[in-house]
């Protein structure tokens, strides 16, 4: 019983009664023998109780939102609203077949539909498919429509993607998977792109720009005007991750920036539950020249006010679809609900209030002897601080004050990206935070550069409080235990 | 301001602290004045959560309930009350990707259980902690299998015929700058199961990856061990697409022929998820242990901490997007994560007992159905192999008329397969899993029935019986 | 013993020469876990990719520093990436290539010229 596995919980005979069908009277019939399963799946065998109680206990390990202050960089942790929760949970919801006759789901439909609309809005573009079902698919749609764009012109030669070294990971990652060369470009030391070596590395081989603002160093870009104009001179198209948009809500809008194509991270700016890794959704929007390449299926009105999803004819030059069915709906009924709440109102205060926290974070940690990474720049939602100069004196790394902090009570920042920052740390508190909260985090990071000077052992060792302490990742990599009937390892 | 907690003080006495911030506007003075947008339009004003939930109470009533006879990848099936309830504590409901391994224990270790739970399932060794969705989790398949036999000159993947046709058109798009060729494997039209002759064909050819569904697209048992046997006599990597309830009667890919085959992946939304208009879902992904390194997606395994106490971290990072960048096995981030919780607090509720008795009642309930269905003049199976929770009806008459009278009448009465397989005019592919009960079945029945004596005759027609509402 | 830029290093006093990554890249990696060698017989040329060498946190390829077939790989490392870790330069070596064309031996770093590189990376 030592690893409290479910599997350890198991005793044959054991059953949630409750949840099964009747036993069966008879034996299967209409399959032949040799395509039966011979041995049942070793699943738990346990009442509901035991269940019950077994994941309720797990959740208890667990740092949420709903129980810790969470500002981890680029992820945008803001509170996740029940109300919005409960509306899209309603069983006239969930219940509906993705295939079902359109005629059958006009509800679900319209709040789709109506959702592209206020998408387009919101980032200034032409036109909206909510089909991506994260930030990553969002980019891959967002890559591979500049490519269909510059096939659909003849312009077969443009086989490279300029990404910045800030990037995150899946820019590149996406640019790959569509077939583009990855090519890197710089970031000066101010924070804002090399635009000498971007210069330097546009020409008639270039299909388009991956870009984020602000850039994943929590800084707007002040040049977005000018790459833009240098970019389509150039002939490609700018792309815009949307992780950050949390940062200028209803201040500057994408498709005003000078970007051809974008995806949103709804799980992130538009407050969808994060669910211990997702689900997100990523719609992509674009702007009038990328309509025809939208991923499939989008929904349509009809003149007679009717909705339903396109069909192949309607859009014949579509990059096609990117799941069976049409993305993460229940998400994205969500966020539709989420703006229903915020309204148009509601929705520029949120970048107003989440600059506020950052600026206010960024300014009085670096009253307490903190080293913004940045230091003459506004923060925009987010901003970067850097440790090495507490690694060179004290010999503590950024990682430290990250598990220090659960100690604390608080979710640690992002760690260590972007790579570009050495000893950073990432930290956003978004605007549904309020000042004691944000005024408790700053106590507890002062307390512990203190202890970084005083007693490092406490942050090196850090954390002290929690049901584990630092696990030997090594050791992970090299047992490769991801199957408890699999394992060699020996239980305790 | 919903969910901002800032009153004019707090503003106030934050401002004073950041330099040179007389208010909030000033915090945006990096942004060129004429970047910056007017106010929004076309949005609505907010609204309050009593009228927020009017509102969308007002929106779903527009949806009207049917009873769902469609499968086609998504399917009804029972959720036990306590997987939600469980799920959306604010534990798992709102945490995020475990990266600080200490806050996310909980997490961390039900995903190890879900991994183990999948592999189980499938016969395999080692699962992923989940992928989008059952398509997406196919294409990152055929990708693994191009980086295994990377030595091979060609991409070439042979493909089903009887694979999910949207599955198939998923294909195409997420492989379509990859030099991936993909070739169609013909069926054997009586039976709506992949020829087997039609592999003759590719005897002498480099091969990358053969798939098999199973059941198929029609529900449909496919002669999964001889084309398992197949693809490792040709050096091609076998890719089995499999259903997760139909695996608690039907021997699992990890046992398929003489090997088994080398990845298992398939659509986990049967496992917890409720069919949403279609997402969010949870694809799962299984290989053999000597292929790990080459699977996407994150992966839980697990260690030891300082004190020598078990504990689960994420692994092989340095496989995925935000360490190899542009070399990633995959650009997935953000997967299903609470589709993964919903999933495996299903599979522990329903156990290897409950997980036997659902699929069999749902193979029972769609013999009944198709029995039923057949008896209708007019009315035939297109295919003549055993079939699991799926089957393929012949009409008279235009399927697409059939469906919408029917769903007039209150039922999702199937899938039109003709826009996909033209060679298949005026077919309706229908389902009843274990939430099926006779009564709706007969009534289905009765009411299709009564649908077609109406087209074919001219008096008066006899009373239709109550649909179940 | 000679150097490349993209920290590999190249011991010349040994036919066919011996190939490893420094000690200053392990330093870098951190705790390796895993690395792939390329196969018997490969035939590369000068800045191709070899393998991948793998930490907890990183991933990097190294790369072929001159012309030439591969003869041997060193299965202890395969078995104990550690050792690469502990004595990168020694016993931590990674491979054998027989040099097609012994020139590309001239065009390699010495160990001035690679100690300039690290410095300048700081």
């Amino acid at each position: 019983m030592s690893l409290n596995l479910i599997f350890e919980k198991s005793i044959p005979g054991r059953q949630a009664a409750a949840q099964a069908p009747k036993p069966n009277a008879q034996a299967v019939t209409h399959i032949p023998e040799h395509l039966l399963r011979k041995t049942p799946p070793r699943w738990p065998a346990c009442s509901e109780l035991q269940v019950v109680r077994h994941f309720t206990q797990l959740s208890q390990k667990n740092f949420g939102i709903d129980t810790h202050f969470y500002p981890l960089g680029s992820c945008s942790m803001k509170y996740n609203p029940r109300g919005v929760h409960r509306a899209a949970s309603q069983a006239n919801f969930t219940r509906c077949h993705p295939l079902a006759p359109s005629e059958t789901i006009q509800g679900t439909l319209e709040i789709l539909h109506t959702l592209q609309n206020y998408l387009a809005e919101i980032t200034g573009m032409a036109g909206v498919s909510l089909t991506p079902m994260a930030g990553a698919q969002g980019e891959f749609s967002g890559v591979a429509m500049i490519k269909a764009y510059h096939q659909a012109r003849g312009d077969v030669g443009r086989d490279e993607m300029l990404i910045p070294d800030a990037a995150h990971g899946t820019n590149p990652a996406s640019a790959v998977a569509c077939g583009f060369k990855s090519i890197e470009i710089p970031t000066a030391k101010d924070g804002d792109i090399d635009l000498n070596a971007l210069r330097e590395r546009l020409g008639p081989k270039t299909a388009g720009i991956m870009l984020t603002n602000p850039s994943t160093l929590g800084l707007f870009m002040r040049q977005i005007k000018e790459i833009a104009a240098m970019v389509h001179e150039a002939g490609g198209l700018l792309y815009y991750d949307g992780a950050n948009l949390n940062a200028i809500l209803g201040k500057v809008r994408p498709g005003d920036m000078g970007f051809d194509v974008m995806h949103l991270n709804l799980h992130k700016t538009f407050a969808t539950p994060h669910g211990g890794g997702g689900p997100g959704s990523g719609p992509v929007a674009v702007s009038n020249r990328l309509l025809p390449f939208l991923p499939q299926p989008t929904v349509l009105k009809t003149s007679d006010g009717h909705y339903r999803f396109a069909e192949h004819q309607d859009a014949p030059q579509s990059i096609g679809r990117l799941s069976a069915f049409m993305g993460n709906a229940g998400i994205l009924l969500r966020a539709y609900f989420y703006i229903c709440v915020l309204g148009k109102q509601g929705l520029t205060r949120v970048s107003e209030f989440a600059t506020l926290n950052a600026n206010y974070l960024l300014a009085e940690l670096q009253r307490v002897g903190y080293t913004a990474a940045y230091p003459k720049r506004r923060a925009s939602h987010e901003f970067l601080i850097t440790l090495a100069p507490e690694k060179k004196q004290y010999d503590i790394q950024a990682m430290d004050i990250a598990k220090r902090l659960l100690d604390y009570g608080f979710h640690a920042p992002t760690t260590y990206f972007p790579l570009l920052v050495p000893e950073c740390l990432l930290i956003e508190p978004t605007e549904t935070e309020c000042k004691e909260e944000l005024d408790k985090f700053i106590s507890a990071m002062a307390r512990i550069l203190n202890e970084a000077k005083t007693n490092p052992d406490m942050l090196k060792n850090a954390p002290h409080t929690r049901p584990i302490k630092r696990l030997d990742e090594v050791k992970a990599a090299k047992n490769m235990d991801f199957n408890y009937f699999l394992s060699t390892v020996a239980t305790p | 301001m919903p969910y901002i907690p800032h009153t004019p003080e707090d503003t106030q006495s934050m401002l004073e602290r950041i330099h040179q911030a007389p208010n909030i506007e000033a915090l945006f003075d990096e942004i060129n004045p004429d970047l910056r947008q007017k106010a929004f339009e076309h949005l609505p004003d907010g609204l309050n959560e009593m009228d927020l939930l009017q509102h969308a109470e007002a929106l779903a009533n527009k949806n009207k309930n049917t009873v769902c006879f469609i499968g086609a990848g998504s399917y009804e099936h029972h959720i036990p009350a306590a997987v939600w309830d469980i799920a959306s504590r604010g534990e798992f409901l709102t945490s995020y990707t475990p990266y600080q391994a200490e806050a996310s224990q909980g997490t961390l270790q039900l995903l190890y259980e879900f991994q183990t739970m999948i592999a189980e399932l499938t016969g395999m060794d080692v699962a992923n902690a989940s992928m989008y969705d059952g398509a997406t989790a196919l294409a990152e398949a055929v990708l693994m299998a191009i980086r295994m036999n990377r030595t091979h000159k060609t991409r070439r993947v042979l493909v089903p015929e009887t694979l999910h046709p949207l599955y198939r058109a998923t294909l195409e798009t997420i492989l379509q700058h990859q030099d991936v060729t993909l070739l169609t494997l013909p069926m054997d039209t009586t039976q709506g199961i992949t020829n087997l002759e039609a592999l003759n064909a590719y005897e002498h050819d480099e091969i990358t990856a053969l798939i098999i569904a199973q059941p198929n697209f029609f529900g449909g048992l496919e002669p999964v061990d001889a084309l398992s046997d197949w693809a490792h006599a040709h050096q091609a990597i076998s890719i089995a697409c499999v259903n997760p309830i139909s695996l608690g009667l039907l021997k699992p890919p990890g046992n398929w022929g003489t090997h088994g085959v080398d990845i298992a992946c398939g659509e986990g939304q049967p496992l917890g998820a409720p069919m949403a208009s279609g997402g969010p879902y949870v694809g799962f992904f299984s290989t053999k242990k000597v292929h790990v390194r080459q699977m996407p997606g994150r992966l839980i395994g697990r260690t030891t901490d300082e004190d020598g106490k078990p504990g689960y971290t994420l692994t092989l990072q340095a496989r995925e997007q935000h360490i190899r960048r542009a070399k990633a096995t995959s650009n997935i981030c953000t997967n299903q994560g609470l589709l993964t919780t919903t999933a495996t607090i299903h599979m522990s509720l329903l156990g290897p007992e409950g997980l036997a008795r659902v699929a069999q009642h749902c193979h029972e309930n769609t013999h009944k159905l198709a029995t039923e269905l057949a008896k209708i003049p007019g009315v035939s199976l297109v295919f003549n192999a055993p079939f699991f929770h799926e089957v393929l009806l012949q009409l008279p008459i235009s399927a697409q008329k059939i469906v919408r009278t029917l769903a007039q009448q209150g039922f999702a009465g199937g899938y039109l397969v003709e826009p996909h397989y033209p060679n298949l005019p005026n077919t309706l592919l229908v389902c009843a899993t274990e939430c099926r009960t006779d009564t709706e079945i007969r009534a289905f029945a009765n009411a299709l029935q009564h649908i077609l004596a109406a087209e074919n005759q001219t008096q008066t027609q006899t009373p239709l019986m109550e649909t179940p509402s | 013993m000679k150097f490349t830029s993209t920290h590999e290093w190249v011991n010349t006093s040994e036919t066919p020469v011996v190939i490893g990554i420094t000690h200053h890249a392990q330093s870098l990696l951190g705790d390796l876990v895993f690395i792939e060698l390329p196969e018997l017989g490969k035939e590369v040329k000068t800045g191709d990719e070899l393998g991948v060498i793998e930490s907890v946190k990183a991933a990097s390829d190294f790369y072929a520093p001159i012309r030439g077939t591969v003869i041997a790989i060193n299965e202890a490392v395969k078995a104990n990436p550690e050792l690469v870790n502990n004595d990168a330069e020694g016993a931590g070596w990674l491979l054998k290539i027989q040099a097609s064309h012994p020139d590309d031996l001239e065009a390699l770093l010495d160990a001035t010229q690679y100690e300039k590189i690290i410095a300048e990376e700081h």
